[in-house]
């Protein structure tokens, strides 16, 4: 039975001396501890388990989150009161420590922002139907990610973090959704089409003028809205109702005009004029967000100049790939692409076919998707796009993506450019830690020293050992007798049926036979520790243990992958790839586990999420994630080595596990039965003592695991 | 119509099935037909192979044998096995064989899901062999002059272990097929469904919106199949929205998120 009686001050106290360390930190608990002892047994319960909590990460929040707390028991509900300490957290996570004791401190407002979090549509979660939403309507690819307002810049939606002028959750989720076709529809239906800072240039106020052009635009789009997609034409409308927006009486008749079918946005520019000169001001409408003719114009004329040399690239390669199946007469002449109109789908977007020399041809996607955004982009595509670039004419840097070097990203200030980012289990705080790893994957150097002949060499009657048990394993195919159902009569257990039938006894039924073709569907990712501790014997044994590994399983046909991991501190966590899924077990992938060296230290979280992700992406009926490794989770200066480290990677296997991975763990590590179990249960993992018996044993390890 | 059985062999269509040409499919098939070559439909899920076949089958008077390929489809399933009877083992003839016997038209439909030793059982018949091996009969038998063979198969699937091999596809006639265009798609939702023109056309928007987001979280989009499955519910009375959700978006996606978009732009469009 559990104690519900309160808890004494002088017992809170305590606790509270030990979690803020107050022998250290002199901070003074006695006026928090009684005021939490007026408390119910409840409620000291959820207090006093959060300033817990709070305290493993930073004992200051913890401190002034203690200050404040009980007083607001009475008057707001805990669901916020966790949220309020939850983000502060996140807060001390993303800025430090003085952003994130503001947060506590500044507590009226985050009740005031309450609203936005029970009502408001949160980006990240409505982010990936929005992106969706966006793809499946027309025209041009547009990303979307989060800013400080809505607007385009013509490639990019940006929505802030919350949309939350509505009441209801559902509202607030429709607003998004309207601004974003808003949005959109700024760019298939030409907003952009015009050359606007000039023109608004000539306007005294060019500000309002572009206040007044938004609101025209914004009259005609709707309109375009309404033709296209007229469900979500009349919720907009419903939101606008609710809202009380009107539009001016002096409006009217620009919504009428601008509602023509054919209305362009040089229609409002017409209009304009007029309407800056009138003196009301220009409705509000509460999905039109903002318009930024600069942002606009820079990402356009980025764009419009990579297009053309991307397209007349891109034809370029696909007259070589024509070429190969035309007939050799016409190989030397230059081929003429040519666009003809089609009858259109769309309405404002003539829809055109590519042809080459005349007869039509089916471009691949990303051709067809450059036709479209350089036609909304200038209206047309006008005819010099369409010569195929002769051979070096452009510079390849010019519109090549290419990732950047991991090391030169390491060292520049936005180190997280381009690296995955995972979460991290924080067993104090009992929360994730988001965006907490960044992860790179690197490439293993590779060594060409023939390190592989020599382990072959060295472990010769193994090899054989190895090629015959596994061979052993391969997919055999059985005869199974006595079936209901199968290909061939089975004469035995038909004679046999016919003599009991004879003798009065009941038939059997199963009377055929069937080849049973069982196939192994094995997919295995192996996590090497490539930490500074693996340094000398253990390196080898590891990669003399890969070789064979590799050999045995090349026998055997299993799918099978090699990283290695590595980090330093959570900003730099590295997977090495020594062998990916869909690489063959070449002389490069020999002459990379040749080359495997020790690196830092073992921090397993993000790389057993990582990896989990690799192996999700392959399609097998089993799954197994084996680690290699010579002790428990470490990092630099930093409390991994504790069991912060230890509670992660069991969080991280778990998540693997959810998702259908088996995972298992291969250690030298004598003490490891002291954590292990606790990692990978209690028969998921072997400890070997001797490093030279590894090599023996891995493959061994995996025949059992797998039959 | 009241259910009835009859043998494989006898299925021949009586009613002219509704198909719209599309290029010139119909002249090639009746081509390759008179030639005893074997046909190749190739193209997504649910765009007409099979309304073809059946179409084509009705117009050459021939029955129409079809065989939907899976991968536990062995040889036996389709030239035939010995069965007990009695206590005596009599052969009975699987669908390939009785096409052949009876100069029908085979339709193996999703060949590529068959398992490899299985396919190889058609290569015989698709050459100017034009014949079956029977191993387990030991005899050898030769096509029925009307016989024909089509298998159908989609490119889309992007699986390097549902792939045709060489030698199996390079011994057939392939005629490509794809959604139809927008225009025709509309008639054909209109025409099978009995829904207005103007709900047909929405529902091809909507279809085209989804092929939109192939690639991107949606392994096809929706098929014309689909668009009269749901153009059939509008018709008896269904909201468009919970249509296009049921006959649609619960077909092509499981994936919470992407259900969740499909909704946004059906509700949008209607």
């Amino acid at each position: 039975m559990t104690d519900t009686s309160a808890l004494t001050a002088e017992i809170i106290e305590q606790l509270l001396e030990e979690w803020l360390e107050v022998e250290f930190t002199f901070l003074h608990v006695e006026e928090i501890a009684s005021s939490i002892a007026a408390l119910r047994r409840d409620e000291q319960d959820c207090l006093l388990n959060w300033i817990r909590r709070i305290a493993t990460t930073h004992i200051q929040i913890a401190y002034q989150f203690a200050l404040r707390a009980p007083d607001l028991l009475t008057h707001m509900e805990r669901r916020l009161i966790e949220a309020w300490a939850l983000h502060a957290m996140d807060t001390y996570d993303r800025a430090g420590i003085s952003p994130a004791v503001r947060v506590i401190k500044d507590v009226i407002n985050f009740t005031r922002l309450s609203h936005e979090r029970t009502a408001g549509v949160v980006f990240e979660d409505v982010g990936g139907v929005m992106l969706n939403f966006v793809h499946g309507l027309s025209g041009r690819r547009l990303k979307l990610e989060q800013g400080e307002a809505v607007f385009t810049d013509s490639e990019t939606l940006f929505l802030p973090a919350v949309i939350a002028r509505m009441p209801s959750v559902a509202d607030n989720f429709v607003l998004c959704k309207a601004m974003v076709a808003m949005m959109w529809a700024q760019t298939r239906f030409g907003s952009f089409r015009t050359q606007l800072p000039e023109l608004l240039n000539a306007y005294e106020d060019a500000a309002r003028a572009l206040k007044h052009f938004q609101a025209l635009e914004t009259l005609r789009l709707q309109a375009c809205i309404a033709r296209e997609l007229p469900g979500l034409y009349r919720e907009m409308q419903r939101l606008r109702a609710e809202l009380h927006e009107t539009l001016p009486a002096s409006w009217q008749h620009f919504a009428q005009e601008l509602a023509q079918a054919d209305a362009t946005a040089d229609d409002s520019l017409r209009l304009l004029a007029r309407a800056y000169a009138d003196p009301a001001a220009p409705p509000d409408i509460c999905f039109q967000g903002e318009l930024r003719p600069d942002a606009v114009a820079k990402c356009m004329a980025a764009r419009v100049a990579k297009e053309k040399i991307l397209l007349r690239v891109k034809l370029a390669q696909l007259e070589q790939e024509l070429k190969k199946h035309r007939p050799d007469e016409t190989k030397d002449r230059p081929a003429q692409f040519g666009l003809t109109e089609k009858p259109a789908t769309e309405p404002g977007l003539t829809a055109l076919e590519l042809t080459l020399d005349g007869a039509p041809i089916a471009p691949p996607e990303e051709v067809r998707q450059l036709l479209t955004s350089i036609q909304l982009d200038l209206g047309e595509i006008p005819p010099e796009y369409l010569f195929a670039a002769g051979p070096g004419e452009y510079d390849p840097r010019l519109y090549e993506e290419k990732p950047a070097d991991p090391d030169e990203v390491w060292q520049g200030t936005y180190h997280e450019e381009g690296a995955s980012l995972y979460p991290e289990w924080d067993y104090g705080r009992q929360h994730y830690r988001k965006n907490w790893c960044v992860m790179r994957e690197k490439d293993v150097l590779p060594v060409h020293d023939g390190f592989r002949e020599a382990t072959l060499e060295k472990y010769s009657g193994l090899v054989k050992h190895l090629r015959k048990t596994f061979e052993a394993m391969r997919d055999e195919n059985r005869l199974l007798k006595r079936q209901a159902y199968g290909d061939n009569v089975d004469i035995d257990a038909l004679v046999e049926a016919l003599a009991d039938a004879r003798d009065g006894s009941e038939m059997s039924e199963r009377l055929f036979m069937r080849m049973h073709r069982s196939e192994r569907n094995i997919a295995v990712m192996f996590m090497v520790d490539m930490s500074g501790s693996t340094r000398g014997w253990i390196n080898d044994a590891e990669r003399e243990s890969l070789i064979l590994l590799s050999e045995a399983l090349e026998t055997l046909g299993d799918r099978y992958a090699i990283y290695g991991f590595s980090g330093t501190t959570r900003k730099r966590c590295e997977l090495f790839r020594i062998k990916r899924f869909d690489e063959p077990y070449n002389e490069e992938v020999r002459a990379r586990i040749s080359g495997i060296r020790p690196q830092e230290y073992t921090r397993m979280g993000f790389a057993i999420r990582h990896l989990t992700s690799v192996l999700n992406e392959v399609e097998a009926r089993t799954k197994l994630l084996i680690t290699l490794s010579d002790g428990k989770p470490d990092d630099y200066h930093d409390n991994y080595r504790t069991q912060y480290g230890i509670e992660d990677t069991r969080k991280a296997l778990q998540e693997a596990q959810r998702s259908g991975i088996h995972p298992f763990c291969i250690t030298l590590d004598e003490k490891a039965r002291d954590y292990l179990p606790h990692l990978y249960g209690a028969v998921n993992y072997t400890v070997i003592d001797e490093v030279n018996k590894l090599p023996f044993k891995v493959a061994d390890i995996y025949r059992r695991l797998t039959t | 119509m009241e259910a009835h059985s009859l043998a494989p062999e006898e299925h021949f269509i009586r009613e002219e099935p509704y198909y719209e040409l599309i290029g010139q499919e119909i002249a090639i098939f009746e081509a390759a037909y008179q030639n005893k070559l074997p046909v190749l439909l190739k193209g997504p899920t649910g765009c007409g192979k099979t309304r073809f076949m059946e179409y084509m089958a009705w117009r050459l008077k021939r029955p129409l044998i079809t065989v939907s390929c899976h991968d536990d489809l062995t040889a036996s399933d389709l030239v035939g096995r010995f069965l007990v009877k009695g206590g005596e083992t009599i052969w009975v003839d699987g669908p390939l064989a009785r096409a052949v016997r009876a100069g029908g038209i085979c339709y193996l439909d999703e060949i590529v899901e068959a398992r490899k030793d299985t396919m190889v059982v058609i290569h015989p018949l698709a050459d100017d062999r034009r014949a079956l091996p029977m191993e387990k009969l030991g005899t050898l038998l030769e096509a029925n002059d009307d016989f024909c063979l089509a298998i159908s198969y989609n490119p889309g699937y992007q699986s390097v272990l549902k792939d045709l091999k060489q030698s199996t596809r390079q011994r057939f006639v392939a005629l490509e097929f794809d959604y139809p265009a927008a225009e025709l798609e509309r008639k054909i939702v209109a025409s099978e469904s009995g829904v207005a023109l103007d709900v047909a056309e929405k529902l091809v928007k909507f279809a085209q919106m989804t092929r939109n987001l192939k690639g991107s979280g949606l392994e096809e989009g929706a098929s014309t199949r689909l668009l009269v499955h749901a153009a059939k519910l509008i018709a008896s009375g269904i909201e468009p929205v919970v249509a296009c959700q049921s006959a649609i978006a619960q077909a092509i996606t499981d994936d919470a998120e992407m259900l969740a978009a499909v909704h946004e732009l059906s509700s949008s469009l209607f």
